[in-house]
């Protein structure tokens, strides 16, 4: 079932959780709302199960708007962040209960559900636990069991608000990964809401990166990831390092070095900011051109080095992350003067620092290609 | 030697350890006072009761027991207290649900009420009920001509009971229902439970142990109760006096041993009924997961 949601306001009191979303979801598709607390992300997926209603605006299943219907109206699978199973019930009960309470006429046979359910268990990986209680599960088998009790009444939509949020983080990466498999193979349009990036960039086909009530960017995972359109989106994706540069025609100045040219600017010179993620990031011996810059500490964590350094120029930390090599970390000593080299990094106008709702379309991507021979 | 068959060289000496010596401390210590505390509260008086009615031989106890008017009062008094009980089963909990859901003006002013019938002296409790009831009363007038005499009646015993056992209800499963997540009538509506399947299949069940428990201590309470039913009772011999009331009756006519009888006649089925509760109880709870 596709899904179109268009306009969509939604106010509590004077505090504006969604500012006119517009949004189309592909039938089949694996969705993610990403966003940190307060974005909206939530209120968005409860106005689409219906367990909030929006204030104006449409949300069209399949070309019929749904938005004045109620929750039990909707056929969606909803999964809640601490499973809100029902405790009194086991796990066969649990998931039979949908298709139990169906008026007379539209309900399966006793035998028909049994059946249903066995095969729900098989597919969440349960069989065999029918007769538990949810309270003699692990967090894991729970979600599971609340997938499956969600999935029996077949639904139009799965909805899932923080699925692994209440999980530990090897469970959480495992899940993940059953997650797509079991999307692959009953093709429900899904959507889910995570604060957590990472979730969301292994598994959604694309993200919708809401902040302050309104959609920031959407689009596929890389695109989104590789392109972030603003300095938020960038930020939010992953660890950022911010540093203020100017551009002059097409060339990219730090401190007092032309560090990089643009190709494909748009921009008009003046001062910039670049932001650049710590794994971007690459010590170079002196020689070599780029930065100036002194290392602070070192701290090594698991397969990879974190390194503060210092610009010289400004005095401005800097965080790299390079990946652990046994050869080369003696050379990172504390104290050690050594050139910075930019390997991937996005440019934006220096006024946009603050992220900001109406936001121009793209401003540039800055993109330096040549490789450096890691230190 | 692979580290899985160390682990499991050294499981049953960890058990075996931890089974000696417990995680919390002061075990000893604290079941010692607990022994102690109840045998001088609870267990002594109780058993100063039966080795009071033990003087009269099980024949004895049965004579007593059997006469008409003892069994009378035993039957008003254990009937009345089920009743009550029940009434504030379902009416506690329907109380406990709107302070719980809704919010209105006043409602806290409401909340503090529910507690008046603890705080309030019993005697105080029993004349009130019984000048509202009676058939000059502001409830009375109404009711009377209708034909139903609540005062100086079996009723009347009925509405004390429901009165004083209120609280237990209302207190035992508002923070139950306070608890229950407001998520669980979400999925049940998401899975297309309209809203008298959410509250009959998710929720009730699981506020039962709570309730069941309110019902017990309300039970208990209106039992025992004295003070607020003989004012409303009227106590006519037969037909609506309380065993309390023939407990207290037998003693001021010195017969001590025909008191302790009817005691232990009460004390008996108080436990017997009180068990039954507990055992329901235990049902409902393991019904939530093992746990019992």
């Amino acid at each position: 079932m596709d899904i179109r949601i268009r306009n969509v306001h939604k106010h509590f009191g004077p505090f504006i959780a969604l500012g006119g979303i517009d949004l189309d979801i592909a039938s089949g598709e694996l969705i993610a709302l990403l966003g940190p607390s307060g974005s909206g992300k939530t209120t968005l997926l409860r106005v689409i199960a219906g367990l909030e209603f929006p204030d104006h605006g449409q949300i069209l299943f399949g070309g019929v708007d749904m938005a004045r219907h109620p929750v039990r109206e909707r056929r969606i699978g909803f999964v809640f962040q601490h499973y809100a199973l029902f405790k009194h019930m086991t796990v066969f009960e649990n998931i039979a209960f949908g298709l139990r309470i169906r008026p007379r006429n539209q309900r399966p046979s006793t035998s028909a559900i049994r059946a249903r359910v066995l095969e729900l268990l098989d597919l969440v990986q349960l069989s065999g636990l029918e007769q538990r209680f949810p309270s003699q599960l692990s967090g894991g088998q729970r979600q599971r069991v609340a997938l499956a009790r969600a999935l029996a009444i077949d639904p139009r939509v799965l909805l899932l608000d923080e699925p692994f949020g209440a999980l530990d983080a090897k469970v959480r990466k495992d899940l993940r990964q059953w997650l797509r498999d079991l999307h692959h193979k009953t093709g429900v349009t899904t959507i889910f809401v995570t604060h957590d990036q990472e979730e969301a960039l292994e598994l959604a086909d694309r993200i919708v990166i809401m902040n302050g009530g309104a959609i920031e960017q959407v689009g596929p995972v890389d695109q989104v990831y590789e392109h972030p359109r603003t300095p938020f989106v960038f930020d939010f994706l992953g660890g950022t390092n911010v540093i203020a540069a100017e551009l002059r025609g097409r060339r990219l100045w730090i401190g007092d070095r032309d560090i990089a040219v643009l190709h494909d600017s748009i921009h008009p010179s003046g001062p910039v900011d670049v932001y650049v993620r710590p794994g971007d990031l690459r010590l170079a011996d002196d020689t070599a051109p780029g930065i100036q810059v002194e290392i602070q500490t070192v701290h090594r964590a698991g397969p990879i080095v974190r390194i503060t350094a210092r610009t010289e120029a400004t005095g401005q930390p800097l965080s790299i992350e390079l990946p652990h090599l046994h050869h080369d970390v003696p050379c990172f000593t504390v104290g050690a003067r050594l050139r910075l080299r930019l390997m991937q990094f996005s440019v934006y106008p220096r006024s946009l620092h603050i992220p900001e709702r109406t936001l121009p379309t793209p401003i540039l991507i800055g993109r330096e290609r040549t490789r450096v021979h890691p230190y | 030697m692979s580290p899985t068959v160390f682990a499991q060289g050294h499981t049953p000496r960890i058990a075996r350890t931890s089974a000696r010596r417990s995680v919390i401390p002061g075990f000893g210590l604290t079941l010692g006072y607990t022994l102690l505390y109840l045998s001088l509260i609870v267990l002594i008086p109780l058993a100063g009761v039966f080795y009071k009615s033990a003087g009269l031989g099980l024949e004895g106890i049965w004579a007593i027991i059997s006469t008409p008017r003892v069994l009378a009062a035993l039957k008003l008094s254990f009937g009345a207290a089920l009743i009550g009980a029940t009434i504030n089963a379902v009416f506690g909990t329907l109380i406990a649900w709107v302070f719980v859901r809704y919010t209105f003006p006043g409602k806290r002013f409401f909340d503090a009420i529910i507690d008046l019938p603890f705080a309030l002296p019993t005697a105080v409790a029993g004349i009130a009920l019984t000048a509202l009831y009676a058939g000059n009363g502001w409830i009375g007038q109404y009711l009377e001509p209708l034909g139903i005499k609540v005062a100086y009646t079996p009723l009347g015993v009925i509405v004390a009971c429901t009165f004083i056992g209120l609280p237990f209800v209302v207190r035992t499963v508002q923070p139950v229902l306070q608890d229950a997540e407001q998520e669980l009538e979400e999925a049940a509506a998401s899975l297309g439970a309209n809203r008298w399947q959410t509250i009959t299949r998710v929720i009730l069940p699981t506020v039962l142990p709570a309730v069941l428990t309110g019902y017990a201590l309300a039970f208990a309470r209106a039992v025992g109760e004295y003070g607020s039913v003989i004012f409303i009772a009227g106590n006519l011999p037969m037909v609506s006096e309380i065993a309390p009331l023939l407990i207290i009756i037998k003693l001021e006519e010195f017969d001590y041993a025909g008191a302790t009888a009817v005691a232990t006649a009460m004390l008996i089925l108080s436990f017997f009924l009180l068990l039954v509760i507990n055992a329901l109880q235990a049902w409902a709870r393991r019904r939530h997961g093992g746990k019992p």
